[in-house]
């Protein structure tokens, strides 16, 4: 499969990420992960701003879907720990997000994420989180 | 804490379109302290070979679950926003099953409260995660 098959496998196969409605766009082995706004993807009203376990569910599935780009296993890859750094309310408009793989181990992955909407250099959240990497079939 | 305090939280959460959207019920809460569940859903499955609930939907629950504690503490004060939560996965969930998560604020501070939250799906001393965040209280000034 080709990185872009690759990618949209991932989006489809989880049946959580459908409900989320995440895509994403791939430029050379680059991806950017898109989350359209939904109401119902609000935890304060008041503010309003997104649910903060959308964000964070936004950036850890941003960081599975970029190893699932550069690593060619049709399992998904597991989750071992995330921390999760809350910068900005996270207004209802898209929000984008991209994943930068630090290191790339045999059996573990360090990957950074970052999230934005409507200027990149201001970050409404950002992840640094640790996975395992299945075995290749 | 007055006896209608429970139900205002209970308004609170589903005052919460996500919550809402997932299924979030109360289970339990005292000062600083909240039990709140997720069901298993078909739609929230995060391997499909397994039939295991997403994590994204655990982070959420951990999340919600300590912003309850937080405003539990002084339902007239209310809560603040996450500063920041680091999650542990230490196994998938059983399938086809849901999750219930614990939050305790175990040190308030003037400006932050620091919790402690963990998520199981059958036993409780058997976590499927656990949980660490700071949030921001309201500034009682204002």
């Amino acid at each position: 499969m080709t990185p872009a098959e690759q990618l949209a496998a991932f989006l489809q196969q989880v049946p959580y990420l459908r409900y989320l409605g995440m895509r994403a766009e791939l430029a050379g082995d680059e991806m950017t992960a898109i989350l359209p706004y939904r109401p119902d993807l609000i935890g304060n009203p008041n503010i309003p701003a997104l649910h903060g376990g959308v964000l964070g569910a936004f950036l850890e599935m941003t960081a599975l879907a970029q190893l699932a780009v550069v690593e060619r296993s049709s399992r998904v890859h597991k989750t071992i720990d995330v921390t999760i750094e809350f910068l900005r309310p996270g207004r209802p408009v898209t929000t984008y997000a991209r994943a930068d793989l630090r290191k790339v181990g045999r059996r573990i992955a360090n990957v950074h994420v970052e999230a934005w909407q409507d200027e990149r250099g201001s970050p409404v959240a950002a992840l640094r989180g640790h996975f395992l990497l299945s075995e290749r079939p | 804490m007055s006896q209608s305090d429970p139900d205002r939280l209970v308004a609170r959460l589903m005052g919460s379109p996500h919550c809402v959207a997932l299924g979030f019920s109360l289970v339990a809460v005292e000062p600083g302290a909240v039990h709140l569940a997720a069901p298993w859903r078909e739609d929230l499955v995060g391997d499909p070979d397994t039939q295991v609930i997403a994590g994204g939907v655990i982070t959420s629950l951990l999340d919600h679950a300590c912003g309850m504690a937080v405003t539990s503490l002084s339902p007239e004060r209310g809560g603040g926003p996450t500063l920041d939560l680091r999650i542990d996965y230490m196994r998938p969930a059983a399938p086809r099953t849901g999750v219930t998560a614990a939050a305790r604020c175990y040190k308030v501070t003037r400006s932050i409260a620091f919790l402690r939250a963990v998520a199981w799906d059958v036993d409780e001393a058997d976590p499927v995660a656990t949980a660490q965040g700071a949030f921001v209280l309201p500034d009682p000034t204002t």
